[in-house]
């Protein structure tokens, strides 16, 4: 390109001679030598402001993407009395559009918990989606164990399941009777999919994974803030 | 080029007059209100929840908006300043019931979140100071600068009561006729004159602010957009000059 | 892969799209190698201008109608929610209605340049005829974009509008119906306007536009002698007072868009609202049936021809004049090609007569617009009555004053002033 900019030069020198000849032009006008560096150091240095400019530009359009405060609003946590529950009752409130189960468990059920990890088809919550802590609690999945918090979505299709808390060998629940031994916990009408009392799934289930923890905390011994992994303590 | 921009200018001089002439209308006061006032907003808001906000809502001001840009703590903003919802990220609602306010006022109190946009901060300050004895009506004020305001004049002990103030302006026939030109404190409320001047300049200021709140941050990141525009300008300039040495 | 071409043609990625996409040739033809007057002046940037705004509004635009309600129940809060809740909503929602009025500007300014050097004379009349529908279809999205915010001045001002459809004789009250789809402005009218606003118009504007710059690139750019920069070229056929597009207009017009950019960004991060000329006050309170603001007027780019629309009174009962003398003084646009006689194009070369008119033209579209803006009261209308005569006067008398006007020997080649 620069050969192009000094023959362009060149060929204004023979304008200026032709259009000189022709009276156009007035002798002893500047004819000049293309200062070849500057011009690449003014076009880039433009070019680093222009790229700059367009960036700070984008900025916002891109950024005007991130939810709203009016989403953000929407999914805000949401805190649950659960102190009027009994044992074996459940509550259900949304949050961030998706229904989550609060279930009061007995002390008799949550010390059964570990004694039936062989029906189940992942114990340890490998693949599930939960927060580390409650990874971390073992077979109670859950920040007190009295209270068990966890999406009421089958990992399977996205039914809302039933709760079947008392352990029964004859329990039947939709018309179905859920077999021998059955421990307590869920059971999904849609497809027929088992889940323990701590929402982790039965072997060999339509639905692939435990029931999903969302983050929660206490912020007082009943009231749980669910979308909060850390919560103020409230009297 | 120049003769035709002398032209226009000659023409527009007398548009330019008769603009400046339009009379009828009582001059608006100077609000002086001033956005980046954090202290006057903290008191504006602290008044309109007061004073304003059982009759008139700011339904698309929610609180956590207002608690940020006005450093309100949580604490300060659930125990003081909200009256109508638990949740800080509602809008500021009045509880008022709009028919039933529509039935006592004649007119529901109007949401006031755009208020200052609509009219300007001047009018809000002259009409929270513009209120007048009126006998005939049926809250017994007027305004100055709303006649047949349908709105009570809720700052009343603040300000005290006013009196109107006529002139006779004969008509062209030569009859004699009152207009209404100024308002004068007759009976001082608990307030002084200075003290409620404050107190109107720091509402409307927090109404000035709710009418736009990212305003004060827009005219701050102003500066910064236009000093990088002109340093782009200066190296498209010099960049235009040199290129353009081709040329002639 | 057939064998590559062996002339000048580019190599690797480059030259396996020239063979299926003629992006270099058009490269070279419209940018590189398109050669334009090197006298334009000031009066040259608009047009560079008025497609930077295009963009700004066609983008802005696109992310606006993202976070937008086009219902009567939800648009005026969810154009609050664009400047509260969306994250730099506000930034977007100001380029846009700052954009709608720069739009304006540069237009006018640009369709002034036109009548300065006689840009629309032969061989450029079908340029100039393009040019006025893209304003035509300019007034009509401005129009309907200023009715999506459904505040009070949104409403009421489509009402007024759409009603002066209702004037013409015997189809008026069944086309006003038609228009509105509803009895009043109402939900019906928003969604229609919203989908002509954010689809129709914009393609249509785009296609004008496309249209516009090749029929400026069949003929070439003019100048501000008004002389054919074609008649002296070099021997290599280029135009000895021609300079290629790029880089010469490319870094000139660069240095125009930031200068613009200067003040564009000085409106929106100080005077958005530009004192109520761009967003009206009344606007912001929501639309309400009930309650007519105290002062209906268009946004100021209308005031012109508003003022026309009031000027001319009613007779035999009906306001139909008005509306057709507004019509007028717009369609009358596209015939000054033909109006224009004088033999020279550029003001340069012209005598005084013609100076003296386009200084009354442009003074009395400028009082036009502010009696548009005030009431129809104290000495306004007379005034407007007075500006709509000599705006017409400029155009109806055109043929006969540029006949007898004098002229200056047009030069052979171009002067410049740099």
């Amino acid at each position: 390109m620069s050969d192009e900019r000094v023959d362009r030069g060149r060929q204004n020198v023979l304008k200026s001679a032709a259009a000189t000849a022709a009276g156009a032009m007035n002798p002893g006008d500047d004819i000049h030598e293309v200062d070849h560096s500057r011009r690449r150091l003014l076009t880039a240095a433009t070019a680093g402001i222009g790229a700059v400019g367009v960036v700070f530009a984008a900025v916002p359009f891109i950024a005007s993407w991130e939810p709203s405060v009016r989403a953000r609003a929407l999914g805000a946590p949401v805190t649950v009395d659960a102190s009027k529950l009994e044992d074996g009752q459940m509550l259900k409130v949304i949050w961030r559009g998706q229904p989550v189960f609060v279930v009061r468990r007995s002390k008799v059920v949550v010390d059964a918990i570990g004694n039936h990890n062989d029906m189940l088809a992942d114990p340890n919550s490998d693949d599930s989606l939960q927060p580390e802590y409650i990874k971390a609690s073992g077979p109670v999945r859950a920040r007190n164990p009295e209270y068990w918090v966890g999406l009421a979505v089958c990992t399977h299709l996205g039914c809302s399941p039933l709760g079947a808390f008392e352990p029964n060998n004859a329990y039947q629940v939709a018309g179905t009777d859920l077999g021998a031994n059955w421990p307590g916990g869920f059971y999904c009408p849609c497809h027929g999919s088992k889940y323990d009392i701590s929402g982790r799934v039965f072997k060999s289930m339509p639905a692939p994974k435990n029931l999903t923890v969302p983050p929660y905390a206490f912020s007082s011994a009943a009231l749980v803030v669910i979308g909060e992994d850390e919560a103020p303590k409230s009297t | 080029m120049i003769k035709r921009l002398l032209l226009i200018a000659a023409a527009l001089l007398p548009a330019g007059v008769a603009l400046a002439q339009e009379g009828g209308e009582i001059a608006l006061q100077q609000a002086g209100t001033d956005i980046t006032d954090i202290k006057s907003l903290q008191r504006g808001a602290r008044d309109f929840m007061n004073y304003c906000s059982g009759c008139h809502s700011l339904t698309y001001l929610r609180y956590s908006r207002m608690a940020e840009d006005l450093r309100i703590p949580e604490s300060d903003l659930k125990a003081n300043l909200m009256f109508t919802s638990s949740n800080p990220f509602d809008g500021i609602n009045s509880a008022i019931p709009a028919a039933d306010a529509a039935n006592w006022f004649g007119k529901a109190p109007p949401d006031l979140s755009l208020i200052a946009r609509e009219r300007g901060p001047d009018y809000l300050y002259s009409y929270l100071k513009g209120f007048y004895a009126d006998p005939s009506r049926m809250w017994g004020v007027n305004n100055l600068y709303l006649p047949g305001v349908a709105m009570p004049h809720v700052l009343a002990s603040l300000q005290g009561r006013q009196e109107p103030v006529y002139k006779n302006e004969p008509d062209s026939a030569g009859n004699a006729h009152m207009v209404l030109v100024d308002v004068k404190l007759t009976t001082p409320g608990a307030l002084s004159a200075q003290e409620y001047d404050v107190f109107c300049r720091d509402i409307v200021n927090f109404l000035d602010y709710t009418g736009e709140p990212v305003k004060a941050k827009r005219q701050s990141l102003g500066v910064f957009v236009t000093l990088f525009l002109l340093v782009g300008f200066v190296f498209t300039y010099l960049l235009k000059k040199e290129y353009w040495k081709d040329v002639h | 892969m057939a064998a590559a071409p062996e002339s000048a043609a580019s190599k690797g990625l480059l030259g396996w799209i020239d063979q299926r996409f003629p992006l270099t040739a058009l490269w070279r033809s419209q940018v590189s190698e398109y050669y334009a007057p090197k006298n334009f002046n000031f009066w040259y940037y608009f047009g560079s201008l008025a497609l930077l705004v295009l963009a700004n509004q066609l983008v802005t635009g696109i992310f606006l109608t993202m976070n937008y309600n086009p219902s009567a129940t939800g648009a005026f809060a969810s154009v609050e929610y664009i400047m509260r809740d969306v994250s730099w909503g506000w930034l977007i929602r100001y380029m846009h209605s700052t954009g709608a009025s720069a739009f304006f500007i540069v237009v006018y300014l640009h369709m002034f340049r036109a009548l300065l050097y006689g840009s629309h004379r032969k061989p450029r009349e079908l340029l100039w005829i393009f040019g006025c529908l893209i304003f035509l279809v300019l007034m009509a999205e401005g129009f309907m974009g200023y009715v999506l915010p459904w505040g009070n001045m949104s409403f009421w001002g489509a009402q007024v509008i759409t009603s002066l459809f209702g004037s013409l004789p015997v189809i008026g009250g069944s086309l006003l119906e038609w228009i509105r789809g509803d009895y009043v402005i109402a939900d019906a009218t928003l969604n229609r306007f919203f989908a002509l606003h954010v689809a129709a118009l914009p393609l249509a504007l785009i296609f004008l536009v496309i249209a516009h710059l090749m029929a400026l690139h069949e003929v070439g750019s003019n100048n501000p002698d008004g002389i054919d920069i074609h008649d002296h070229e070099d021997e290599h056929g280029h135009p000895l007072d021609g300079v290629p597009f790029h880089p010469y207009y490319t870094v000139k017009d660069l240095m125009g868009v930031t200068f613009f950019l200067v003040l564009f960004g000085g409106v929106i991060f100080f005077a958005p609202t530009f004192g109520g000329l761009f967003l009206e006050g009344p606007n912001f309170e929501p639309a309400n049936p009930l309650q007519t603001p105290p002062h209906i007027a268009p946004v100021w780019y209308f005031t012109p021809f508003y003022a026309m629309l009031r000027a001319v009174p009613s007779f035999w009962g009906t306001q139909v004049w008005g509306v057709l003398v507004m019509g007028a003084s717009i369609v009358i646009l596209f015939f000054v090609p033909w109006l224009d006689r004088s033999p020279v194009r550029s003001i340069r070369y012209r005598g005084p007569i013609y100076k003296i008119m386009l200084a009354i033209f442009v003074v009395s579209f400028i009082v036009l617009g502010l009696c548009g803006l005030k009431p129809p009261a104290g000495i306004y209308p007379m005034l407007a009555k007075i500006c709509t005569i000599l705006y017409f006067a400029f155009f109806l008398l055109m043929p006969w004053y540029t006949r007898f006007d004098s002229v200056k020997p047009v030069p052979e080649r171009v002067t410049s002033h740099d």
